[in-house]
């Protein structure tokens, strides 16, 4: 499934490593990726690939939502259809 | 995709409020009427429970996917009056107890169908449910009801009137929550979505989605960013809101529909409120330059409100159903119980402002002294104003058994609370006990 992941919160070291690494092991493919500071904040929205097999979604939706209260972000996935239905015609 | 765009869906659900209100199931439960009561009720909650067992878990699993809050599953039926009205039972209790058990099974939030279609006359089933009501809602949780009392093609059916005023009156001397899951209605719709007064009419499929989607957060959110701009801009602003947040509900509604092998039927495109800080439609029409709601100009922010959440909508899904509007519950916006409380907004404002609005009369709470007659005669404008304007309206007033005017009641969860009302003194008995049917107006007759 192809989600999009946002993490938004106060810069600081380790944030893309902690988000990354957690991917990686979870076998999550990065296959977009922006960043900017916007309003102050740390802004960064990934396009990814979750695997069908392996880790349910929801699960995957927790643990990242347990990684940004440590890494003192937020950070959210979403199935990448809500966007788009959202924005585009 | 634009960063942009992401984030602005972020900020609206995280906050702003937007949120999916309800899936709503539509059950026909016309293959379940049998003369033997208790069959009936077999086959209704098997119905039901087998139709609707999923409906919960996939709303729970949409709402993870996609990280869109669904507040309420629900599931409407067909009238109950029509149902029943085969058996020989001198009262409805069994069913309506089959429906909230049922319901229970599910583990939905409501399921709406207690209700008799009367706008022209009764049938036998429709008088006996009106007098089962009260203690149908007094003994079930979950169960709504509503009663149709008039439409612009029939007229208004004032026997139907006078007796609703009594049941309502009935009704809140056995529970005060009672009231708050009955809606009477003039043009009541088929495939609503929403609660009280929703049910499955009987042109409806056997089951079938709908959806209801709010956002009055939202529409307030953008407002703030054209600040001092004319009107137009306004429109155009709530237009393009909508479109976005109907389109939410029309990509949620197709993806249950898919997963639960049910047909897709309508999105109601409505601002329903919630007594949650900044989900409010009093602050939209706040936001668009009042300083309180129901000040002078309060009927034109909203008739403009209501009629661009339309336009912007309508394009955004499929097919457009339900009410479709602004509600303007009191008990369930912030915004309209500060207005009450300051005494800017009153029940006449309110009146006026349902000429132009989704629904009508909404979580009113009066004194619980209120005669029957004057309830029955708040029905019979409400009822007025929707078969003149070809639109729906409905009433759900409250009566609060001892208390009165500068007094308060709490409902609980997204009901809220609302302070008492106070309703006019001179009474209305004489017209009320006339009964009969007030004949369709002149604009009805279009073939």
């Amino acid at each position: 499934m192809k989600a999009v992941l946002t993490t938004v919160g106060q810069d600081q070291v380790g944030i893309i490593a902690g988000v990354s690494q957690y991917l990686a092991e979870n076998k999550v493919n990065i296959l977009d990726l922006s960043q900017t500071i916007m309003d102050g904040y740390f802004t960064m929205m990934m396009m990814v690939e979750v695997p069908d097999e392996g880790k349910e979604f929801s699960q995957i939706a927790q643990d990242l939502t347990a990684l940004g209260t440590k890494l003192g972000v937020e950070i959210r996935i979403r199935n990448a259809e809500i966007y788009q239905a959202m924005h585009q015609l | 995709m634009e960063s942009e765009k992401i984030l602005e869906t972020v900020r609206m659900i995280a906050d702003e409020n937007l949120d999916v209100r309800t899936i709503t199931m539509g059950i026909s439960l016309l293959d379940c009427i049998d003369s033997d009561s208790t069959r009936a009720c077999q086959k209704i909650y098997e119905k039901i429970t087998t139709k609707a067992k999923n409906l919960v878990k996939v709303g729970e699993q949409i709402q993870e996917e996609y990280g869109i809050p669904i507040i309420n599953k629900r599931v409407t039926v067909t009238p109950i009056s029509l149902i029943a009205a085969a058996s020989s039972d001198q009262d409805y209790l069994k069913y309506a107890k089959t429906l909230d058990k049922a319901a229970k099974a599910c583990g939905i939030n409501f399921i709406g169908g207690f209700s008799a279609l009367v706008q022209n006359g009764y049938q036998k089933g429709d008088r006996i449910l009106i007098k089962s009501l009260p203690q149908a809602l007094a003994q079930t949780n979950l169960v709504c009801a509503s009663v149709n009392v008039g439409s612009t093609k029939s007229g208004i059916n004032m026997d139907a009137v006078k007796e609703m005023g009594q049941v309502v009156k009935d009704a809140s001397k056995l529970d005060v929550m009672t009231n708050a899951k009955m809606v009477i209605f003039c043009n009541a719709v088929e495939d609503n979505p929403f609660m009280a007064g929703g049910f499955c009419g009987v042109s409806e499929p056997d089951t079938v989605i709908n959806v209801g989607v709010s956002g009055p957060g939202v529409v307030k959110a953008a407002l703030e960013k054209v600040k001092g701009q004319s009107m137009d801009v306004v429109a155009e602003t709530i237009k393009k809101t909508a479109f976005k947040v109907t389109r939410m509900g029309q990509m949620v509604g197709s993806i249950a529909s898919k997963r639960l092998g049910v047909p897709f039927g309508i999105v109601d495109l409505s601002l329903a409120p919630t007594p949650a800080v900044g989900d409010s439609v009093a602050q939209i029409l706040e936001e668009i330059g009042l300083e309180q709601v129901g000040t002078h100009g309060t009927t034109a922010a909203l008739a403009m409100l209501n009629d661009a959440v339309k336009k912007g909508g309508i394009m955004a899904c499929s097919h457009v159903g339900g009410l479709s509007g602004a509600f303007i519950p009191v008990s369930e916006d912030a915004g309209m119980i500060d207005a009450v409380e300051a005494g800017t907004l009153n029940l006449s404002k309110l009146e006026a402002m349902t000429a132009v609005c989704s629904v009508g009369l909404d979580m009113i709470a009066i004194p619980g002294d209120t005669p029957a007659a004057t309830i029955s005669a708040m029905i019979a404008d409400e009822a007025a104003i929707g078969m003149i304007n070809n639109k729906t309206t409905a009433v759900r007033v409250i009566p609060v058994p001892g208390k009165d005017v500068g007094d308060h009641v709490e409902f609980g969860g997204l009901l809220g609370h609302a302070p008492i009302m106070p309703v006019n003194q001179a009474s209305s008995a004489a017209m009320i006990q006339r009964g009969g049917i007030i004949p369709a107006p002149i604009h009805s007759f279009k073939n």
